[in-house]
């Protein structure tokens, strides 16, 4: 697989697709980890104890400080999987210490939905 | 990225937690913006101190780091939401200034000098020339480019913050020479020009500028003017710089049809309930221009005008605090216009202002248009 490696670290989960990128300030309860954007194709979902595969994060840089939240809360997602890095879920990620890859379009879009993967985001390597 | 084995340790904590979050942070961004290495930076300036634009999750943040971390190099930091001499009478949530409280021990704890500015070149002394800086607020980081000859990125909150912890930023984008080779070129055609008329042409190069712009049809911008210019194109885009000669690659005119069209999308009101000066913060020579024009005149309305706390003491003993008091100005330090809580939409509808970058944030983030107009304009039609 071609992964580039943002934020370092290793985990295991399902995965939770996301169609649609996510805003997390706003987008997100940080107390919860539940989607609370109405328009959100994920909303009513918790992206709680989940890899999270969206294709990037968009709104306000603040936003990296919802994602720290949602660690501190204990319902940050396990790790993220993206298709193109955003400096807000890049610093929010590293700040929070949650594995972060940026995965290859043919590999992203092999990815399915609930599938239980094991992530190593040292190696660059999704089973 | 190719670290250094020191900073291959830092980074896998061996030397603690905060100091393995700060390299995550610059690795993750530099990994994000094509970055191959980190160099070390001089001068670290921080956005992210109003507690408007960080609220809880980020005041919890830096409560938790501020335990353990401390900043490596000179650390300056931006405005936060009020001036707290003069908040009582603003009927501000209790809450609000409690958290804004925090946040402002946090950043002192780390090491930050409590500048709250947005014009750190401006009140500080700066280093020489070519020097790596790291600046988060926009205006200043396109300022220090284009004017003060220092070399930043538009830095964020988290790459700035983790830069003043480290010392040290990723190489990309502006730190590069090659990249700061401006490859578009704006004619300025507009004729009669004055601060807003730039603030406007900024606005206007952040929108179709990449990294770096050149401005032709000008020179010898004053410092009102040129603020102005930065500050509007620091709200617009991307772009970190600009210089006045002449660029290569495509040009594009900034004439009175482009301009009418930035009016049209900030210029949102007719007329203001209360004026305000700032965004970016007044400097002296700013102040000392105001009093002069002031003289034998007062304002027909409540006009804010938002300074560095840096000034105060020289504005005092030189008069203009005195002046412009007498005029009805209202002058307050260590905040400005941007996001914050003194202008509420539930009290004031309009507020006439002559910075463009005011005037997009009052909209977007307070809820409250913008009548704009120059200095001279606010002058002659709002004095009497």
């Amino acid at each position: 697989m071609n992964i580039k490696v943002i934020v370092k670290g290793k985990t295991k989960g399902a995965l939770l697709i996301s169609k649609n990128p996510i805003n997390f300030l706003g987008g997100i309860d940080k107390k919860t980890g539940q989607v609370r954007d109405k328009n959100h194709d994920l909303f009513g979902k918790s992206i709680a104890n989940k890899i999270l595969v969206f294709p990037f994060g968009v709104g306000s840089s603040v936003g990296a400080y919802t994602i720290y939240s949602l660690k501190y809360n204990k319902c940050a997602p396990l790790a993220m999987i993206c298709l193109k890095a955003d400096i807000t879920t890049a610093s929010g990620c590293a700040i929070s210490n949650i594995p972060l890859i940026v995965a290859q379009r043919e590999d992203y879009e092999s990815l399915k939905d609930g599938q239980e993967v094991s992530l190593d985001a040292i190696e660059g390597n999704i089973l | 990225m190719e670290l250094t084995k020191e900073e291959e340790d830092a980074l896998d904590g061996k030397y603690g937690e905060t100091l393995a979050l700060a390299y995550r942070v610059l690795v993750a961004i530099g990994e994000a913006t094509g970055s191959d290495k980190l160099i070390p930076i001089e001068w670290a300036h921080l956005s992210g101190v109003n507690y408007n634009t960080i609220g809880d999750a980020g005041e919890e943040f830096l409560s938790h780091l501020s335990k353990d971390a401390k900043f490596k190099v000179k650390t300056t930091v931006n405005p936060i939401g009020f001036d707290f001499d003069t908040v009582s009478k603003y009927n501000l949530d209790e809450q609000f200034i409690q958290k804004q409280q925090s946040i402002t021990q946090s950043y002192e704890k780390m090491g930050a000098v409590p500048s709250f500015s947005c014009i750190p070149y401006e009140i500080f002394e700066l280093p020489k020339k070519g020097t790596h800086v790291s600046f988060a607020e926009s205006n200043a980081a396109i300022y220090a480019n284009s004017v003060s000859g220092l070399k930043t990125n538009k830095e964020g909150a988290f790459s700035a913050l983790a830069s003043a912890i480290t010392g040290k930023s990723p190489y990309s984008d502006l730190r590069n020479d090659e990249n700061r080779k401006p490859n578009i070129t704006i004619q300025m055609k507009v004729e009669n020009k004055d601060e807003l008329t730039y603030g406007m042409l900024g606005y206007f190069a952040g929108k179709v500028a990449g990294n770096s712009v050149a401005i032709s049809g000008t020179k010898n911008l004053d410092k009102r003017s040129c603020k102005s210019l930065c500050a509007g194109m620091g709200t617009s885009g991307r772009c970190g710089m600009f210089t006045l000669e002449k660029g290569e690659g495509e040009k594009i005119d900034f004439d009175d049809k482009e301009m009418q069209k930035v009016r049209d999308e900030l210029n949102t009101s007719e007329s203001g309930d209360l004026i305000t000066l700032g965004s970016p913060q007044l400097g002296l020579e700013e102040i000392s221009d105001l009093a002069v024009m002031l003289k034998g005149r007062s304002f027909r309305k409540r006009c804010m005008i938002f300074c560095p706390r840096a000034i105060k003491e020289q504005i005092t003993d030189l008069g203009y605090t005195k002046e412009i008091e007498r005029a009805g100005g209202e002058l307050l330090y260590d905040c400005c216009i941007c996001l914050t809580p003194l202008i509420e939409k539930s009290n004031i509808d309009a507020v006439t202002t002559n910075s463009v970058k005011g005037a997009y944030y009052l909209r977007t983030s307070n809820g409250v248009d913008a009548n704009l107009k120059s200095l001279n304009q606010i002058v002659r039609e709002e004095t009497k």
